[in-house]
């Protein structure tokens, strides 16, 4: 009798100790998740059907190294024929396969990503139109080769208009996924975008 | 008495023959027996039009004074005591001139329509109001005289006259829409190949919204299982993808596989977050929301904010509104305690929504433990 007693005790402890536990646990949790969260950014931008992996795995490295979140960001230039605000399924389609691609990488080194896809006259206007929608701390970039990607003079804009520091990267033929020669995800909408 | 039918034939530009087209049905409805008068027409010194309008009773224009100018208007009560069956009334974005009953001819045909007379009118594309400045961006022009967008959508039909900017602007060089120096002035102003082709996406956007949108409204059902599949198999046009969203960046890769197997079916993506009532969209959660409007906004998709206490019952409200017929959800947490005993979020949406909507869930991207 008096050992079911002693158990009736025990057990009524362990219970109460649990309780208590969990209780403080979640309050702390809420607590934790009330408290306003810093923006610790880092941009990646791109354009076309590539991007340099070196600027990715730079970008990731960076990101794992101060706990931020990296934004990649595909900028598509919109003809002036069309409204600015129009959908580019085609574009659109060309960027899915790389921001799978770096979500893929980020997930496997545990960074966070909050991908974007930024309309523009130009992807100087792309840029532009998203820094007034977001802030950085870093940005990221792969320097435009043949042509292709950001120009110099938008690397020097960008150098001269943005609030954060800036990495620019030589890309080179080697260090580039190229997506654009089998579109996985073929479009409904011809590419007239 | 019931409201009269309302038909507007809506047009990319001038010229590319909609109050043509309305004369034309005109004249058919006279044809096959029916009282038809011409309200108020704008032939623009169009042979073309004047000739179209030969043989239809017109109602003689009321003259009003603006400034010491003599100007021809519609005569609303002319219209009115002449109580046709049809009444053919041109250009309804028209702003009357002071002294008139109503600011607008639209407002005009409004009590026309009233007294039980049908209607046919005209309007531009550019005279909408919500695509005002999308249309004066693209063109960099402006149009001041602007509808209401209800007013189209309150027209028991909308049909779009069509014309290629080439054909049109075959017409332009050829004096067909405007006398010699005006024509060479819109040409090289208002009418280019880009304006055309930018406003003749605009129009035909809006109507295919406008048919989408009717095709849409629908009276719920009730009955068996079977009587409500035979009474929803006419709205299963295509496909018609959801995707429940949070607005946090882990919802991209839902949107993405959401908006990928829409590109496959051909069908259209609506991107739901069921929102509690009284949570304020502010701060991180604003920039987030954002940020999902954004990429509808680029995929071509819809984001749609449903506020509801529950969760199923708001996707169930949205499924039935928009056709659904594929819902994506993302893969559920794990879960703990007393939620265990709570049937899972798909089988309670199966239960939910109408037969045959199917269910589909995305997994995480994060590792498994």
């Amino acid at each position: 009798m008096i050992a079911a007693e002693h158990a009736l005790i025990v057990l009524a402890l362990v219970l109460g100790l649990a309780g208590g536990y969990l209780l403080a646990r979640r309050r702390l949790r809420g607590r934790r998740s009330e408290r306003p969260q810093e923006i610790h950014q880092i941009l990646l931008p791109f354009t076309d059907a590539a991007i340099s992996r070196r600027a990715v795995d730079a970008a990731l490295r960076l990101a794992r190294a101060e706990g931020a979140t990296l934004m990649p960001a595909y900028l598509a230039a919109v003809s002036k024929r069309l409204p600015l605000e129009c959908p580019i399924p085609a574009e659109a389609a060309q960027a899915m396969p790389l921001l799978e691609a770096i979500e893929q990488r980020a997930a496997a080194q545990g960074v966070a990503v909050d991908a974007r896809i930024e309309r523009g006259r130009s992807y100087r206007h792309a840029l532009e139109r998203l820094l007034e929608r977001e802030r950085f701390d870093r940005v990221v970039v792969p320097a435009g080769e043949n042509g292709h990607g950001l120009s110099g003079e938008d690397l020097i804009w960008l150098l001269r208009n943005v609030p954060a520091e800036v990495l620019i990267l030589r890309p080179g033929p080697e260090d580039t996924k190229t997506v654009g020669d089998r579109n996985p995800y073929p479009t409904r909408v011809p590419a007239r975008t | 008495m019931s409201p009269g039918r309302y038909k507007i034939f809506l047009g990319m530009a001038a010229g590319v023959g909609k109050t043509y087209r309305m004369l034309q049905e005109g004249q058919a409805e006279a044809a096959a027996g029916r009282d038809v008068v011409v309200g108020y027409l704008e032939p623009h010194e169009r042979a073309e039009t004047s000739a179209q309008a030969a043989g239809l009773e017109m109602v003689p224009r009321r003259r009003v004074a603006i400034r010491g100018v003599e100007v021809e208007e519609m005569d609303l009560d002319g219209v009115l005591a002449r109580a046709p069956e049809l009444a053919l009334i041109d250009e309804l974005a028209h702003a009357n001139p002071l002294g008139l009953r109503y600011r607008k001819r639209y407002e005009d045909i409004d009590e026309v329509l009233g007294t039980g007379i049908d209607v046919f009118s005209t309007v531009n594309v550019q005279h909408l109001e919500s695509l005002n400045d999308q249309v004066a961006e693209l063109t960099g022009t402006r149009v001041r005289e602007t509808i209401p967008d209800a007013v189209l959508g309150r027209a028991d039909e909308v049909v779009l006259v069509d014309l290629t900017p080439e054909a049109l602007l075959d017409r332009l060089r050829a004096g067909k829409v405007y006398p010699g120096e005006t024509a060479e002035a819109a040409l090289n102003n208002f009418f280019t190949v880009e304006n055309l082709l930018a406003l003749r996406e605009v129009a035909l956007r809006q109507v295919a919204q406008e048919v989408e949108a009717k095709r849409l409204t629908v009276e719920p059902q009730l009955g068996t299982r079977e009587e409500r599949v035979a009474a929803e198999a006419p709205r299963a046009v295509g496909e018609r993808l959801l995707a429940l969203v949070r607005p946090q960046p882990s919802s991209q890769r839902l949107v993405r596989r959401a908006w990928r197997s829409a590109q496959r079916l051909g069908a259209d993506l609506d991107l739901l977050w069921v929102k509690p009532p009284n949570e304020p969209i502010a701060g991180e959660l604003e920039r987030h929301v954002t940020a999902l409007r954004h990429l509808a906004s680029v995929l071509g998709a819809n984001f749609l904010i449903e506020e509801n206490d529950s969760l199923v019952a708001g996707v169930a409200r949205v499924v039935r509104e928009r056709g659904s017929t594929y819902i994506m959800v993302g893969e559920s947490r794990p879960r703990r305690g007393f939620a265990r005993l709570r049937e899972p979020l798909p089988q309670r949406l199966i239960k939910a929504t109408p037969p045959g909507v199917d269910v589909r869930i995305v997994a995480h991207r994060e590792a498994k433990p």
